[in-house]
Order: C-alpha cells, then sequence, then structure tokens
C-alpha cells in the first residue's frame, strides 16, 4: 500500500509526460482525463453547432429541450442509443461491423501524442507527428470498409469519393507539415524534431510562432494545411462523402442508431485532432499569445487569470439569459436549472482563480483555446461556402495545393540555408 | 522505460502476420484479402517498433496501410465480386507446390537450428530517443547517392505511367 502511493506520488515532482517517465498510473489518468474531456468536446461542438448555424440563417435552432436547447445533445444521444440497429440483409457482415470501430479508434488514438501543456500529454514519441499522421490516415480504410460493406449505390460512391480525396490531400498536408517540421531544425542548439512536444518547445526557443516565421511562407504552409485538413475531415465545403443532396448521407447511409453515433464521434474528434496538429505545428500550441510583445512579469499575471475570466464570462452569460427567461410557471424548471449551471461555471472560475491552479491550467487552456476556434472556423466553412464540385476538389488539390506545397517547402529550405549567412556572417 | 521487446508480443505479432498472411491467399472476396493485407502490414508495423525503429514503422502505416493499400482499395471495390467469388484462386501444380514448400521449410528449419551461429546475438544500435535524426543523418550523409537513385527510379516509374495511361501529353 505504501509502495503504490509512493509509486503514484513520484509522477508529481516529475517534469515530463507520464507516458515518457513510465508512470503507468497517471498515464491512465491521463487517457481518462483526456477521454472524458473529448466526449464533453464533441457533446458541446454538436450543440454549438446547431445553434451557430442556425443564428447564421437566422432561425433559432434548438429550442426545446432545456433552456436555449442546451440539453439537446443528451436527449440526441440516448435517441441514438435507444433506435433499432439495422444491417442490411446483403451486407458483408464482418466488415459492417468492424467498420465504425476502425473509424473511431484512429480517431481516439490520435491523442496519445497531444501535447496539451510541456507535461500534460499521455506521451511523448520520436515521431510525435508522423504517428497523428500515420493513425488519423487509417480512418479512411474504415470509411472504405462501410462503404463497402453496406452493398448499397451510395454508400459505394461516397466511399470511393472519400478514399480518392483523401489520398490527394494527404499529398499536400504532408507536404506543408514537412515545411513546419524544417523550422524546428533552425534550433541554435540541437536538430530537427518530429516530437509533438519538441515542435513547440522549438517555437519558444526561436521566440516566434511557425506562422509567423519566414513570413509569408509559414502563413502559406498553414493555409495549405488549414485547407487540406478541412478536405481530410470530410466536412463543408469538402463533404462530397457526404454529400447530402446527392448520395443520401454517403458512406454511413445504411448505418444507424450507435453504429451511426460512432461514426459522428469519429468525425468530430477527427477534427480536433487536425485542429491540434495545426495549433501544435503553427499556432505555439499551449503558448500564450503575444510572448514578445506583451512580455514580462505584469503581463504574465494578465495572462494567468484568463481562464478563470473565460468562466466568469460564460457564468455570466448564463445569468443574463437566466434573467431573460420567459416568467411563465411552465419554465420555472429550467430558469432554476439555467441558474445552476451559471452557478457551477462560476465556482470552476473560482477554482482556475487561485494561483497554483491557474499557473497549472494554464497550457490547457491557450491550447483548447486555440483549437476551438478551429472548431469555430469549422462550423462557418459549414455555414458559408456551397460545396465543391468532384472535378474542382481534385483541382484544387492536385493543381493548386500541390504545387504551392513544394514550392513552400523549396523556399524555407532555401531561405533557411541563407538566412544564417546574411544575418550572421 | 521498460523494455516492451518480449518475446510474448514478438510471438503476438508474428501469429497475427501469419495468420494475416494466410488469410490473404486463402479467401476468395478480394477485399477480405486487401483487408487481411492490411492487418498484416500493421503487425509488421508492431514488430519494427519492437526493434526500436519507430520511425520505419511510422512510414510503415503512413504509406503501405493509409496510402498504397486505400488505393488497392479503391480499385478492388470497383470488381465484380460475384465474378471473382467464382474464380478458382488456386492452381492445381501440387506436385511443384510440395515441392518448393519443403525446400523454403527446410531452409526455415536449418536457419532456426543453425541461426545462433550464423546471427550473433547482438545489442540494437540505435537508441529509440532520437532514431529518426540518425536515420535522416544516414540517407542523407552516407547514403545520399544510393538514395537519390532511388528517387529517381520512383520519378522514372511516375513519367512512366504517365506516359502510358495518356496517349496525347
Amino acid at each position: 500500500m505504501h509502495q503504490l502511493i509512493q509509486y503514484i506520488s513520484s509522477y508529481l515532482t516529475s517534469d515530463k509526460t507520464p507516458g515518457v517517465a513510465g508512470n503507468m498510473f497517471w498515464a491512465l489518468v491521463y487517457i481518462m482525463l483526456v477521454f472524458v474531456g473529448l466526449s464533453v468536446a464533441v457533446i458541446a461542438m454538436n450543440w454549438l453547432e446547431r445553434k451557430i448555424l442556425a443564428h447564421m440563417q437566422v432561425r433559432l435552432g434548438p429550442m426545446r429541450v432545456g433552456p436555449h436547447g442546451l440539453l439537446q445533445p443528451i436527449a440526441d444521444a440516448i435517441k441514438l442509443l435507444l433506435k433499432e440497429d439495422i444491417m442490411p440483409a446483403e451486407a458483408d457482415g464482418v466488415i459492417f461491423w468492424i467498420a465504425p470501430f476502425i473509424v473511431v479508434l484512429a480517431a481516439f488514438t490520435v491523442f496519445v501524442v497531444v501535447p496539451f501543456g510541456p507535461t500534460h500529454a499521455i506521451t511523448d514519441m520520436n515521431i510525435g507527428i508522423l504517428f497523428m499522421l500515420g493513425v488519423s490516415s487509417l480512418s479512411v480504410l474504415g470509411i472504405v470498409m462501410a462503404g463497402w460493406a453496406s452493398n448499397s449505390h451510395y454508400p459505394l460512391i461516397g466511399a470511393l469519393r472519400s478514399s480518392a480525396q483523401m489520398v490527394s490531400y494527404e499529398v499536400a498536408m504532408g507536404l506543408a507539415v514537412v515545411s513546419a517540421i524544417l523550422m524546428t531544425s533552425l534550433n541554435a542548439e540541437g536538430t530537427g524534431t518530429l516530437s509533438m512536444i519538441g515542435i513547440v518547445q522549438a517555437q519558444l526557443a526561436q521566440g516566434e510562432w511557425f506562422i509567423f516565421k519566414f513570413f509569408p511562407l509559414g502563413l502559406v504552409a498553414f493555409f495549405i494545411f488549414a485547407v487540406a485538413m478541412v478536405a481530410e475531415t470530410n466536412r463543408a465545403p469538402f463533404d462530397l462523402a457526404e454529400a447530402e443532396s446527392e448520395l443520401t448521407a454517403g458512406f454511413h447511409t445504411e448505418y444507424s442508431g450507435f453504429r451511426w453515433s460512432l461514426f459522428f464521434l469519429a468525425e468530430y474528434s477527427a477534427m480536433i485532432a487536425v485542429s491540434s496538429i495545426a495549433v501544435t505545428l503553427w499556432l505555439g500550441g499551449w503558448l500564450r499569445p503575444f510572448p514578445n510583445w506583451l512580455s514580462g512579469q505584469t503581463w504574465d499575471q494578465i495572462f494567468n487569470v484568463f481562464p478563470g475570466v473565460s468562466f466568469l464570462l460564460l457564468a455570466a452569460i448564463c445569468f443574463y439569459n437566466t434573467a431573460r427567461m420567459p416568467k411563465h410557471p411552465l419554465f420555472r424548471v429550467q430558469t432554476i436549472g439555467l441558474a445552476g449551471f451559471g452557478i457551477v461555471l462560476g465556482l470552476i472560475a473560482l477554482v482556475l482563480f487561485y494561483p497554483p491552479v491557474s499557473l497549472r491550467v494554464q497550457d490547457i487552456f491557450w491550447f483548447a483555446a486555440k483549437v476551438a476556434g478551429f472548431m469555430y472556423l469549422y462550423i462557418w466553412y459549414r455555414g458559408t461556402f456551397p460545396r465543391y464540385r468532384f472535378d474542382q476538389l481534385m483541382q484544387m488539390g492536385w493543381k493548386v495545393l500541390l504545387p504551392m506545397g513544394l514550392g513552400v517547402l523549396i523556399l524555407t529550405a532555401g531561405v533557411a540555408l541563407v538566412q544564417p549567412m546574411i544575418w550572421h556572417p | 522505460m521498460a523494455p516492451v521487446a518480449t518475446p510474448f508480443f514478438f510471438y503476438l505479432f508474428a501469429a497475427i502476420m501469419v495468420i494475416g498472411g494466410v488469410m490473404v491467399i486463402k479467401r476468395k472476396n478480394p477485399v477480405h484479402s486487401a483487408l487481411a493485407l492490411i492487418v498484416t502490414l500493421l503487425a509488421q508495423a508492431s514488430i519494427y517498433l519492437m526493434l526500436y525503429a519507430p520511425f520505419v514503422a511510422g512510414v510503415q502505416i503512413i504509406l503501405y496501410a493509409g496510402g498504397i493499400m486505400v488505393l488497392f482499395l479503391f480499385v478492388i471495390m470497383l470488381v465484380s465480386i460475384e465474378r471473382s467469388m467464382k474464380e478458382q484462386t488456386f492452381n492445381s501444380q501440387r506436385v511443384v507446390g510440395v515441392i518448393a514448400a519443403a525446400a523454403l521449410g527446410a531452409l526455415f528449419i536449418s536457419v532456426y537450428v543453425h541461426g545462433k551461429n550464423i546471427f550473433p546475438e547482438g545489442v540494437p544500435a540505435m537508441g529509440e530517443g532520437d532514431n529518426t535524426q540518425k536515420v535522416a543523418s544516414l540517407l542523407y550523409g552516407q547514403y545520399m547517392f544510393s538514395f537519390e537513385i532511388a528517387s529517381l527510379l520512383l520519378l522514372v516509374a511516375i513519367i512512366g505511367a504517365v506516359v502510358m495511361a495518356k496517349k496525347r501529353i
């Protein structure tokens, strides 16, 4: 018993991730935390997407289940779990059964190396970014299997489109990633690295996020990645694999109930995964904004209160809307519930203001905030861009993004070679 | 970190590879064969990991399982399954097959028996920590020329494919 406690507490003074330190207990705790956090994020994303899309189209969106439809995702989840699970008679049983699990596994496994902070990751690998790209590319196998095993025309066409699209955009995506990795090798000391934590530390050491490095090369590489990642996750305007006006629902037409919800879960967690690659590679990962311009201890302290302030803001929004709830007695339960939710958020904010906590949570907060920005962009794209035609999509991938990626890669390498000769002769 | 390269995992992944390989040739449905091949390739990637070569394992997953096999499936999915299910998967050259299998088996057994003398027991030369960097400095240092020749070969293959596929360029 004593040894167990010692084993658990021995990690607390460590400055490594639990995977690198080899501490099984904390690795498990981190895995649970990431899993729970991810599920909550997907639920929140579901509600936010419906609400934001609705407001973009001057509608109200879900309003009935809970105040402002806050409980709608939970109602949806219950509905999906209770729905009858139908398997087409002519489907290929085993493959039809396995496909959603492969997609979910690929989407969740990726988070093993996502660095939420210098020590807040499940583990750190020497091949971090390679692992992320590799495992997330496996999800296309699940989609292809789902489409083929359904033994139906729309899913098959959806799967074909999806595989063609993913294979072509992976090339441009890879080139953009390589140009960012190239920048990590420009440290004063040490070599380049593929490790996710190492990439952010390289940005810290060079005092510059890679999006601003060698302006505009970093920005262009980021742009290529930002377009390719929307295509990789099959989201609008590149959602041809599930284009509802042409293919009903694409590769998951024949899926229902729990299996369908697995596809849904995988899609959203894959979106979070590729966004966190973009954040890690170009937007400084867990580093706070304006590290050079607003440096110094005062500014550090001001940025430290940001997590607390953001939760306080959410609580304030809750209270404002509580006051605006209809006064009819039928709405009493909802009003009390919303006020309770606001109080919970306020309590979380108070905990986050406590200095030791706010110091520890800082990096996670900034990482999550940057990823949340990308999530909003995804919704924004969906609300505003019309869907591409398939030949336009292919043209975009092979004739625009790929040459741009190659050019950026060569120019980055060239500038990285030439720059030290000019600045430090 | 505690070593993961235990005999248990080696035999596990080796068994998965062998079963996957047998499935590739035994299944009549070409899509099932392709999926079995993917399982085999993934198990192979795990064996690379056990050999402390994470970079090779990562590239194996991206290129083979994620890239090439998706293209394979892409083509196979369009083949009529009904027709290929009726086709014979094995030809009936039993005598030649038995002789070839016996020869290969004898080779494996002899390597298993005398292997300790032929291949001396070695310690992995590369650490896991900076595997990628070491691979890079070898590829772009000592083996630069052969590396570039290999990429030239791939370029020739790409151009050949384009010329064959397009009549008028």
